[in-house]
C-alpha cells in the first residue's frame, strides 16, 4: 500500500511575519523557510506506516517554487522513499493544489493520503478536504490518533467538544493535527541518504491542471496592534482595576 | 441574490455560532437561508426560524446526518446549491470539515475564516497566525465561505422564518461515527464565554490546573482555556486549546495564567477586549498585549485572587 503526503514549503513558525509598506503582501525575502509543522506530522505519521510494515511506500509531493525541493529533501531524511515535485512559480491556491495532487495520486494510486490540516501562512485548512471531495473519498480531518487494519482506517478526530472516532474504506483521506506524533528529528546519516533519493519534477501543466488562482488579494494589511497596558503592584490593585477601571468583573 | 447559511447545531439546539455566520450573511446582503441537516433536528430547525433576518429554514431529516459526516452533508449543500450566491458556514471544526468540499465540488475557492465584508465578493480574513489580514475578492459564480465567529456579533432573535422540508440526499456510507467523547463541563462554551480563566504549562501539571484554576473560573463564572503546551502534557483535554490551532476566543476578559504569549497563541486570544497575564518572568511577550500584567508566582496570587474576585 502506498501512503502519498503533500508538503508545503512554508516561513518558519518561529518567524514573525511583516507586512509589506506597499501592502502587496508579507515580505518573505531572506526568511526562514520550513516544513509545514503539520505536514512534518503527515510524513511523520506515513514513515510509522511503513515502518509498521502497513504501508509499502512513502511518496511525498509539493507544489510549488523550485525551493520546495528542500522540504521534499528534509521529508526523504524523515523517512520518505522518493519526492515529487511539482514546480510551479503561480500563486497556488488549495483547489489548485488539490487538483495537481489528484493528477499525482490518479497516476501513484495510493491508499492513504495523509496532509496536514492547516499551512501556517494562509491558515486556509482547506486542501485535503478538497481533494478528497474530487476523489469522492471519504476524509477524516484533524486526526490525533490513525490506526490502518483490514482495508480501513479508524481515525480520531480532534472537534470542538472533544474527539470524535471516524471509520472509513480505504482509499481515504487524512488530514493531520497537533497531537498525532512527534516528528523525529533527521540524523545526518539520514539527511545525507535522502539527497540520493529519487526527486522527479514536472510541471501543472504536465499534469493538465490549470492553476488559475480564484482568489485574487486586494491588500494586505497589518492588524490593529494592541497597545501594551499597566503592570499592577498585587492582587489587590488587579482586583480593583478590573473592577472599576475596566469594569469586567 | 440568495445565501444559503449551513447551521451547525446537535440535533437538538442551534450552536451559538450560526447566529455569527447569520451576521456575516447580512452583512454580505440578499435573502438569507439556513439550512439544517440532521436528525430529529425539529427543535434546532425552529430555533433556527427565529434568527432576524432569517427568510427560510430548510430541514433535511435523515438519519444519516445525524453525525454532521462531511460527505453527506457536503453532498446535500451542493444538490441544494442552484441559486444561491453564498454559502455560509462558521469556521467550527465542523465547518471546516465539510466546507472545502462544497467548494471544490463546485469548482469554486473557499474563502476560510473571514473577518471582515467589504462587499458581496470581498472578504477580509486573518493569515500568518493573524499577523497579517488580507482583503480578497472572489471571481467565482459561488461563494463559499467559513466565518471567524469572533470577527461578528451574535444575531438577536425577533425573526418567524418558514420551516420548510426538503428532501435527504443519499447516504453516501463513505465515512461511519465509531464513538464519540465530548468533554462535559457545566461551564460556558469556551467560544461563548464572557471571562476565560486560561493557563499554561506554567502551571506544571493537570493537578495544579484544577486546584488552581478551577476555583477561580467558579468564582467568575468563566470558561476554561489552556495553551498548546498545556494540552500536549495532558494536563487538560484538546478541546481547551485556544490559538492559531485551536479555538479563537475574543471574551470581555481573558486572563493568561503561566502562558508565556507564543505567536500562535496570541493568534487565538488578542482580541479579546480586557487581556490579564500572570506570569513570574516580565520579559514574557503575553505582558505586550496585556492590558493588565502581574508579575508574580501563579502558585501564590491565583489562590489571593479567587479569594479576592
Ligand atoms: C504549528 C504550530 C501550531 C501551534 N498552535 C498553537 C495554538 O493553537 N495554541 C497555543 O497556545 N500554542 C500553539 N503552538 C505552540 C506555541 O508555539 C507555544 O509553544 C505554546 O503556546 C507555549 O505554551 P505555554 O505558554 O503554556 O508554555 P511556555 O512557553 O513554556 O510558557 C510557560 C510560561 O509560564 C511561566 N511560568 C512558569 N512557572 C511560573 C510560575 N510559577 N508562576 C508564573 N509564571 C510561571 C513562564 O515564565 C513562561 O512564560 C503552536 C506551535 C506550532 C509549531
Amino acid at each position: 500500500m502506498k501512503v502519498l503526503v503533500p508538503v508545503k514549503r512554508v516561513v518558519d513558525y518561529n518567524v514573525k511575519v511583516r507586512v509589506k509598506s506597499d501592502g502587496t503582501g508579507v515580505d518573505i525575502a531572506n526568511v526562514k523557510m520550513s516544513m509545514n509543522p503539520f505536514d512534518e506530522i503527515a510524513v511523520e505519521e506515513a514513515v510509522r506506516l511503513k515502518e509498521a510494515g502497513i504501508a509499502s511506500e512513502v511518496i511525498v509531493v509539493s507544489a510549488g517554487v523550485a525551493g520546495c525541493q528542500e522540504t521534499l529533501r528534509t521529508a526523504m531524511a524523515i523517512g520518505a522513499d522518493r519526492g515529487i515535485l511539482i514546480e510551479s512559480d503561480a500563486d497556488l491556491q488549495p483547489l489548485a493544489v488539490a487538483k495537481l495532487i489528484k493528477a499525482v495520486a490518479d497516476k501513484e494510486q495510493p491508499q492513504v493520503v495523509i496532509f496536514g490540516k492547516q499551512a501556517i501562512d494562509d491558515d486556509s485548512n482547506q486542501t485535503g478536504q478538497m481533494f478528497a471531495a474530487l476523489q469522492g473519498w471519504p476524509q477524516a480531518t484533524f486526526a490525533s490518533k490513525v490506526v490502518i487494519a483490514d482495508g480501513k482506517a479508524t481515525v480520531t478526530r480532534e472537534v470542538d467538544g472533544g474527539l470524535e472516532t471516524l471509520e472509513m474504506a480505504l482509499p481515504a483521506v487524512v488530514t493531520t493535527d497537533l497531537r498525532l506524533n512527534e516528528p523525529r528529528y533527521a540524523t545526518l546519516p539520514n539527511i545525507m541518504k535522502a539527497k540520493k533519493k529519487p526527486l522527479e519534477t514536472v510541471k501543472p501543466e504536465d499534469l493538465g491542471v490549470d492553476v488559475a488562482p480564484r482568489l485574487k488579494t486586494l491588500k494586505v494589511a497589518e492588524p490593529a496592534k494592541r497597545q501594551a497596558g499597566v503592570k499592577v503592584a498585587d492582587v489587590a490593585d488587579l482586583v480593583s482595576k478590573l473592577k472599576n477601571e475596566a469594569k469586567v468583573i | 441574490m440568495a445565501i444559503l447559511v449551513i447551521a451547525e447545531h446537535d440535533n437538538q439546539s442551534l450552536k451559538a455560532a450560526t447566529k455569527n455566520a447569520v451576521t456575516a450573511a447580512a452583512k454580505i446582503g440578499g435573502e438569507i437561508h439556513v439550512l439544517v441537516a440532521g436528525s430529529g433536528c425539529a427543535n434546532a430547525a425552529a430555533e433556527a426560524a427565529k434568527l432576524a433576518g432569517v427568510a427560510k429554514v430548510k430541514v433535511a431529516d435523515a438519519a444519516h446526518y445525524a453525525d454532521q459526516t462531511a460527505e453527506n452533508i457536503a453532498a446535500l449543500v451542493v444538490a441544494n446549491a442552484a441559486g444561491y450566491s453564498h454559502i455560509v458556514a462558521p469556521a467550527t471544526t465542523n465547518g471546516k470539515n465539510f466546507a472545502p468540499r462544497v467548494a471544490a465540488l463546485l469548482d469554486v475557492a473557499q474563502i476560510s475564516d473571514i473577518v471582515g465584508v467589504e462587499s458581496a465578493d470581498t472578504f477580509v480574513r486573518p493569515i500568518y497566525a493573524g499577523n497579517a489580514l488580507a482583503t480578497v475578492q472572489s471571481a467565482d459564480t459561488v461563494k463559499v465561505i467559513t466565518v471567524r465567529t469572533t470577527g461578528f456579533e451574535a444575531v438577536a432573535e425577533g425573526g418567524s422564518a418558514a420551516v420548510e422540508a426538503i428532501a435527504a440526499g443519499p447516504d453516501l456510507g463513505k465515512s461511519k461515527l465509531v464513538s464519540r467523547e465530548l468533554t462535559k463541563s457545566e461551564r460556558p462554551e469556551l467560544t461563548a464565554a464572557k471571562i476565560i480563566v486560561s493557563g499554561g504549562r506554567g502551571l506544571g501539571n493537570g493537578e495544579n490546573y484544577k486546584t488552581l484554576l478551577e476555583p477561580l473560573a467558579d468564582k467568575l463564572g468563566a470558561a476554561l482555556g489552556a495553551s498548546r503546551a498545556a494540552v500536549d502534557a495532558g494536563f487538560v483535554p484538546n478541546d481547551y486549546q485556544v490559538g492559531q490551532t485551536g479555538k479563537i476566543v475574543a471574551p470581555q476578559l481573558y486572563i493568561a495564567i503561566g502562558i508565556s504569549g507564543a505567536i500562535q497563541h496570541l493568534a487565538g486570544m488578542k482580541d479579546s477586549k480586557v487581556i490579564v497575564a500572570i506570569n513570574k518572568d516580565p520579559e514574557a511577550p503575553i505582558f505586550q498585549v496585556a492590558d493588565y500584567g502581574l508579575v508574580a508566582d501563579l502558585f501564590e496570587v491565583v489562590p489571593q485572587l479567587a479569594a479576592a474576585v
